[in-house]
């Protein structure tokens, strides 16, 4: 025991005792503020004091076209091009104090037509789940997000009816997401509108 | 020895410890105390923590008191389940304290039941020494951190080391952490194997294993059926209603394998415990208590993992401190300020120094934040603050945590008037 306390003694003097701040709320006061969005999102904070809970708005333009091999693809995608543009999509964050350890929790505050998102408003996206490391952030959560807007992924269905539809026929697909966003209900549910 | 021989301490007790203790060997340290120095410190002296009361922690518990250590204090929150009975052999909680006291008699052992967040520096303060059998990475960040912010370099005993076990199946390991001096637990954060989770959009949609139907029943129905409702994972009567619903999920997928305890197990996140496992990384964790507070031998150089998956498989190495850990790492400084100073000029004077080297930094205190640059909202919402004085934001002084872009990871400040 003694040898231990000795060690310390020898150490350098300069050593100073260290923050009682969590690294939970440190991690999380370095993301916020280094959070580099495009125009296209808002976050917003209904206690400005407590940084563990907040909204973010997505509002999706055009997005950008990939190009893919196939000229057949690239014209489905042509197709879906800023298919969500006009709406407003309203996400809750909700960080605990095992962050960045666990991820945060991530919900659509709004019933949307979208093939990854149910109508509970959980979302299908990997880096919230399965696929979360510490070394990701709050941004790349976010334009993880975003992208689902630009390029909804029929192949991981939470909304079956709409993912089938994106994949069997697109332009009826596209309609229903217009119509969904103007607050119209398709199947027999009826969607928030989200236009902004 | 007098003081060192109580009552209850029959004849021959300590004869194989003190073939260790009475006299120096060629590895034992020079501050060791050979004789009657160190058996009364080990006996009499020395005051020790263990944390966690699980598989674990009752071998930690039964080989400390066998090795001579004497108060012994322990925490555990958790409630008693039937399946831990297997290798929590010191029974139940309320006997554990009892049953070590009577098979070893002269030890004392102080239970405490409840999280180790109830209690605060001062309790802390009180232990040369602290064991954690957690299962818990919470529970361990947490105990981490406030070992590390516990040491005072004014006073060299409030380095408490932390020796840490955890067992995972055949898979174990058993550090030693002394705070600030070695590699801390949350610099080891990402070498974490992360907890088996399952894309969304398989549970609802392809379920193929009893996992799938069982994350179904929690993840997704859990909130749609009760909102906002916190499920308790300890109240068999949440447990059931998820193992009923995952039941009739599985049916509809003709998935076969779905039990209660199955259940139980996803939803807490179980991993079968092996005894002899928890015995080996017990015994690991405790031969280091024991050399640390004796000096009697050199201690684990300060991480030691054994894979007993595939025959036995142990590996000794020394895991470094991350420069850039938000507990231990970071640098410190410092500042000494006119009371008069306003934040503004506070964060002017800190992009100025050359030996910090920052841009646009974000400061709070770890209460409250005190000037946030982005978002564009709590920027608006912290920028009044600018133009207060750092006396009247923090009053007394204190510690600021800065963090900005240009930082590895934080700066602490630690705030005092002139």
């Amino acid at each position: 025991m003694i040898k231990i306390w000795s060690m310390k003694k020898n150490e350098d003097a300069a050593t100073k005792k260290k923050p009682k701040t969590s690294a939970a709320q440190i991690r999380v006061q370095k993301d916020l503020t280094e959070l580099d969005l495009p125009s296209t999102m808002k976050t917003h904070f209904p206690d400005p004091i407590d940084l563990l809970n907040f909204m973010l708005t997505i509002t999706p333009d055009e997005g950008q076209m990939l190009l893919l091999p196939h000229a057949h693809d690239q014209y489905l995608n042509f197709l879906l091009l800023g298919m969500y543009k006009g709406g407003a999509f309203t996400f809750s964050f909700a960080i605990n104090t095992n962050y960045p350890h666990d991820p945060p929790k991530v919900k659509c505050t709004q019933t949307i037509y979208h093939p990854n998102v149910d109508l509970e408003g959980n979302v299908c996206l990997n880096i919230l789940r399965e696929d979360w490391k510490p070394v990701l952030n709050l941004n790349s959560v976010m334009v993880g997000l975003q992208y689902l807007f630009l390029e909804p992924n029929a192949d991981d269905p939470l909304n079956k009816e709409a993912a089938q539809e994106m994949s069997k026929n697109r332009d009826q697909f596209l309609h229903n997401v217009k119509s969904s966003m103007r607050g119209s209900s398709i199947k027999g549910v009826q969607y928030d509108k989200v236009l902004a | 020895m007098a003081f060192s021989q109580c009552d209850h301490d029959w004849e021959g007790r300590y004869y194989h410890i003190d073939q260790i203790l009475d006299a120096p060997g060629p590895r034992t340290d020079e501050g060791f105390m050979a004789g009657d120095g160190v058996k009364d410190f080990l006996r009499n002296q020395s005051k020790i923590l263990v944390i966690g009361a699980g598989g674990l922690g009752c071998e930690i518990l039964a080989n400390l008191a066998l090795t001579g250590f004497k108060d012994i204090h322990v925490i555990d929150m958790d409630t008693i389940d039937i399946s831990n009975l297997n290798r929590q052999f010191l029974f139940r909680q309320k006997d554990v304290a009892e049953f070590i006291m009577n098979r070893v008699p002269g030890v004392k052992v102080t239970p405490y039941f409840g999280k180790i967040q109830d209690k605060d520096d001062d309790y802390y303060l009180q232990f040369n020494l602290v064991i954690c059998g957690l299962d818990s990475i919470e529970a361990r960040r947490w105990i981490n951190a406030t070992l590390v912010n516990l040491v005072d370099p004014e006073n060299p005993e409030s380095l408490k080391p932390l020796i840490d076990g955890g067992t995972e199946g055949f898979k174990g390991q058993a550090r030693v952490i002394l705070p600030t001096i070695t590699s801390c637990y949350e610099c080891s954060l990402d070498m974490l194997n992360k907890p088996t989770a399952f894309p969304i959009c398989t549970i609802a949609n392809t379920p193929r294993l009893p996992e799938h139907c069982i994350e179904w029943a929690s993840v997704l129905e859990w909130p749609r059926v009760y909102g906002d409702k916190k499920m308790d994972t300890d109240n068999p009567d949440d447990i059931t209603w998820l193992y009923t619903i995952a039941a009739a999920r599985a049916k509809e997928f003709k998935i076969e394998g779905v039990t209660w305890s199955l259940t139980q197990g996803v939803v807490k996140n179980i991993i079968p415990a092996i005894a002899s496992t928890n015995a080996i990384i017990a015994a690991s964790c405790c031969n280091e208590a024991f050399k640390i507070a004796t000096s009697s031998a050199a201690y684990l150089n300060n991480y030691f993992m054994l894979i007993g998956t595939e025959g036995i498989y142990s590996y000794t190495f020394e895991h470094e401190k991350k420069k850039n850990c938000p507990v231990c790492g970071g640098d410190a400084v410092s500042l000494a300020v006119k009371p008069d100073m306003t934040l503004e000029e506070l964060i002017e004077m800190l992009t100025e120094r050359q030996d910090i080297q920052i841009k646009n930094p974000s400061l709070s205190t770890p209460t409250k934040q005190l000037y946030l640059r982005a978002p564009p909202q709590l920027e608006e919402a912290t920028r009044p603050n600018l133009l207060k004085t750092v006396s009247e934001l923090i009053p007394g002084g204190g510690e600021v945590t800065v963090t900005a872009g240009t930082l590895p990871f934080s700066l602490s400040l630690d705030i005092t008037f002139t």
